[in-house]
């Protein structure tokens, strides 16, 4: 394999692997810009995603499409459970209550998925079995390509439903000025739980498409989730744009650090990264304002 | 720390029923590991008692502070390994190592306490699991040092007047060491340090206008919660005499961050019985076998939902009922005010504040002289709080020079212009609200140094001087507006001030609060208190203003005695616009 080829195929992976943070950082944005609360459950909704398909494809036998379908129907009243019982009575409390009961949620939903699925890895089929192709040296595995695939749609959807539709408009309305929305007679509860579905759903999808490139664990979403963060401080905090661009960030880091420096800190690249921009640079690349003074 | 009975916070720290506690505690310390002698319980004790020195380490981070550490493992992991490398590969022996994992942990905990002059909140919580990850990758990868996934075992165990090495002698000495950690944690929460903390929790920026070094304290919150965490992680590497990296990856973090929160994050003994609970829940629950981590995660979120103290503040507040009603203790001295030696005492030349292209201030200046209540007023907009925000430090102006008693004080931290005797209020109030109105005055008295006892009695006459004695055992947050604004006012006329900024002490306040509040000015006025007043009630203003300065879009338009000033065409054409102005618009 060639140099070039080698890189190509590590951006080519970063690439991809930064959609899934980029999907995940979304969810937690959306949800930050909405309510205040940063979700640290958002890793661990990703991994119960991974798992409803899980069922429904590998042991309930279902078609690809239709267990995708359904595992996002599942997620999404999840999504209001979750608003339901863990953000909302703690709706008018500052913002660290919020933080440790999601942590607190996270800690429930890994254990409970350990209850009901033990503690073997479980493998999920790729979306196409034929694996993949080769151009100029490069492996284009196809799932990886489904993932970037999606993440575009996703994002594109996620433009035109904001920007052109009257139920984004409503919920990017709630998200701005909540007094306001209410004046103004948008139902803002509803909003902010429309808010947690989606968002539940966008980790979700972001489980399904990695279940077939790692093994599907109770543990999956806690790196996960936590790089999503990083994903999100380093775009901005609350910025879709931002979202975006830093997961991309995170995954070619990740990737190219462990190609070239050293593979078994694959893990500590992002977060080191991370920490010197949150030291020198805490507005993130974006510059949103980071201090919390008056 | 002197121990000195004859001091008032000593005395009403150690009454009778605290010293009881102690006892029974120091009984039960003694006594458990002779009586109970299963080596499987005592094992468990061995692991609580660690995980409880740890925890405390995050009562005074997150409980006193109200800084959120996500990286309590690794403190864990900086104290068992150094007793590990020290006992079995080095000669340096438990006690050095101990040391040694000390001074390591200290180290990190500065490097978070000044990443915390960075970023704060959630960003704070972000950097300490940047460093979580990072140290746990390093624990696992490099061999050379840490031996990687296999660990260290054969971990040696502390020599104290014997050889502690059966584990009911080192459950002992364990005990032992939690024991002491709590008396002093339990001891700081109601110091001086301890109050400084909690302040900066429920209102950075008053404590930092109240003389409160926030830096500093936030800096020794994350050191001591460092040195626990060590202390508590050297514990738990001699307990059980092996140790490998995975436990003291993320997810541990996460576990000490919820000991804290069931047991309760405001109390040290919150931090115990967290510990205790989730170390022998799991065990009490195994024959449910793997259902007992549902349970486990569901009753974190109960707790989190419904018992925002944990479990101690029940017990607390169960307590506190039966508990006859707290007196204050005597009022010995009247209040005092400091002395200025001289004549001008505030004096800003050429001011200018510009953020980006917006003047809130350019190019003011005026003078306050001792004695005087000099009215700083203007219409909405015109720059009189980022004027107070300037003289106060909040803000460093873009250019100009702030005099105070003789001295530039231009640029300097707000805590170091608060030291110097310049006090100020907020426009919005800004009170420790779980704080008691004692407490809150305790902290604005502080300011002014001196002992203990002089730091109270100032507290004292200043409650009784604005009245709130009956109410000074109540949370802030449970009082009316009206007695939260005196409460401001107490808590800086406690630290001896020689110039008070009041921004807007009227403001909703009704007209019978406005008239005590303005015969409370007047007696101030008269112990010789020099004021800058922000106001927009007239009335008030002329009731009490000495001199006046009439600020419009960033400039003076108007300088000298009230009447005069109220007077005058501009100050008039500023407040109620003129024809010509009207016509131009339209």
């Amino acid at each position: 394999m060639s140099g070039l080829a080698i890189l190509g195929q590590n951006v080519f992976s970063g690439i991809a692997i930064g959609g899934v943070y980029a999907l995940l950082a979304l969810g937690i944005a959306l949800i930050y810009r909405s309510t205040n609360v940063t979700n640290f459950a958002q890793g661990d909704i990703t991994m119960l995603g991974a798992y409803a398909l899980y069922i429904l494809l590998e042991q309930l036998g279902l078609p690809y499409p239709i267990a995708f379908l359904l595992a996002i129907v599942v997620m999404g009243i999840f999504g209001w459970l979750f608003q339901r019982f863990v953000y909302y009575p703690l709706r008018n409390r500052s913002f660290l209550p919020v933080i440790i009961a999601t942590i607190g949620a996270g800690i429930l939903f890994q254990n409970v998925a350990l209850v009901v699925f033990g503690s073997i890895p479980r493998k999920v089929n790729p979306v196409f079995a034929s694996g993949g192709f080769t151009v100029g040296g490069v492996y284009f595995d196809l799932q990886y390509i489904v993932i970037l695939v999606v993440t575009a749609a996703l994002f594109v959807f996620q433009y035109l439903f904001f920007e052109h539709t009257s139920l984004g408009k409503k919920m990017q309305a709630t998200a701005q000025d909540k007094t306001m929305a209410q004046l103004l007679g948008i139902p803002v509860a509803l909003m902010i739980a429309f808010t947690f579905i989606y968002s539940t759903i966008l980790g979700a999808i972001g489980g399904m498409l990695v279940a077939p490139i790692y093994f599907v664990t109770n543990r999956m979403g806690s790196t996960l989730g936590l790089k999503a963060f990083a994903a999100c401080i380093c775009g901005g905090f609350g910025d879709v744009r931002g979202a975006l661009i830093g997961g991309i960030a995170i995954g070619l880091i990740e990737a190219l650090g462990a190609a070239y420096i050293a593979p078994v800190y694959k893990d500590a690249f992002p977060f080191l990264l991370l920490l010197v921009f949150l030291l020198v640079r805490p507005q993130g690349i974006f510059g949103e304002k980071v201090s919390e003074k008056a | 720390m002197k121990m000195n009975l004859n001091n008032p916070t000593l005395r009403e720290k150690f009454k009778p029923s605290a010293l009881i506690a102690i006892a029974i505690c120091l009984a039960v310390v003694v006594l458990f590991p002779i009586v109970v002698t299963s080596r499987y319980i005592v094992n468990l004790v061995i692991l609580a008692a660690a995980s409880g020195v740890a925890a405390l380490g995050l009562t005074v981070c997150l409980g006193y502070t109200g800084l959120l550490s996500m990286a309590q493992a690794v403190f864990y992991s900086i104290g068992s390994y150094a007793v590990a490398l020290c006992t079995t590969r080095m000669d340096i022996g438990w006690w050095g190592g101990m040391f040694l994992g000390l001074v390591l942990a200290a180290l990190m905990g500065l490097f978070l306490g000044f990443a915390s002059l960075k970023v704060s909140g959630r960003y704070l919580a972000m950097v300490t699991i940047c460093v979580q990850v990072v140290f746990a990758l390093v624990l696992m990868n490099w061999r050379e040092v840490t031996n990687g996934a296999d660990g260290i075992s054969g971990i040696g165990r502390p020599w104290l007047f014997t050889e502690l090495d059966d584990a009911q002698k080192f459950c002992w000495f364990s005990l032992a060491v939690l024991f002491i950690c709590v008396l002093i944690i339990w001891a700081l929460k109601t110091s001086k340090l301890g109050r400084s903390m909690r302040a900066v929790r429920e209102n950075e920026m008053a404590a930092e206008c109240l003389g409160v070094n926030t830096l500093r304290v936030k800096v020794i919150a994350f050191l001591i919660c460092g040195v626990l965490g060590s202390l508590g992680g050297s514990l738990y590497a001699s307990g059980f005499l092996y140790i490998s990296p995975d436990s003291f990856v993320y997810q541990n973090s996460v576990d000490f961050l919820s000991m804290v929160l069931v047991g309760g994050t405001d109390s040290a003994f919150g931090a115990v019985i967290g510990a205790s609970i989730l170390t022998f829940l799991p065990e009490a629950l195994c024959d449910l076998e793997s259902l007992y981590l549902v349970i486990y995660g569901c009753i974190i979120i109960v707790v989190i939902i419904f018992m925002p103290d944990g479990l101690w503040g029940y017990v607390d507040r169960f307590m506190r009922r039966f508990s006859k009603k707290k007196m204050l203790p005597e009022v010995k001295q009247a209040l005092a005010v400091g002395e200025c030696d001289c004549d001008e005492v505030l004096h800003i030349e050429n001011i200018g504040m510009h953020f980006g292209g917006l003047k809130a201030l350019d190019g003011v200046d005026y003078a306050v002289h001792k004695g005087e209540i000099h009215a700083l007023i203007g219409p909405n907009g015109s720059g009189k709080t980022t004027c107070i925000n300037v003289i106060s430090g909040i803000y460093t102006p873009t250019f100009g020079k702030v005099t105070f008693l003789g001295e530039e004080i231009t640029g300097m931290k707000p805590h170091i212009i608060a030291r110097k005797g310049l006090t100020r209020t907020f426009q919005n109030l800004r009170l420790f609200s779980k704080l008691s109105v004692y407490e809150n005055v305790l902290v604005g008295s502080q300011r002014a140094g001196g002992s203990e006892e002089e730091i109270i009695d100032r507290a004292l006459a200043a409650i009784e001087f604005v009245g709130l004695k009956d109410v000074a055992y109540e949370q802030c947050r449970s009082l009316p507006y009206g007695h939260q604004k005196l409460v401001e006012l107490a808590r800086n006329l406690a630290g001896k001030p020689k110039l008070l900024l009041l921004d807007e002490p009227a403001a909703g306040l009704n007209e019978s609060e406005k008239e005590m509040l303005g015969d409370l000015l007047i007696r101030i006025h008269k112990m010789g208190l020099t004021m800058l007043l922000v106001e927009h009630d007239m009335s008030l203003i002329s009731k009490l203003a000495t001199k006046c300065t009439v600020l419009n879009f960033g400039e003076k338009i108007a300088d000298g005695d009230v009447d005069e000033a109220l007077t005058d065409p501009q100050v008039v054409e500023a407040y109620l616009g003129t024809k010509e102005v009207s016509e131009d618009d339209a």
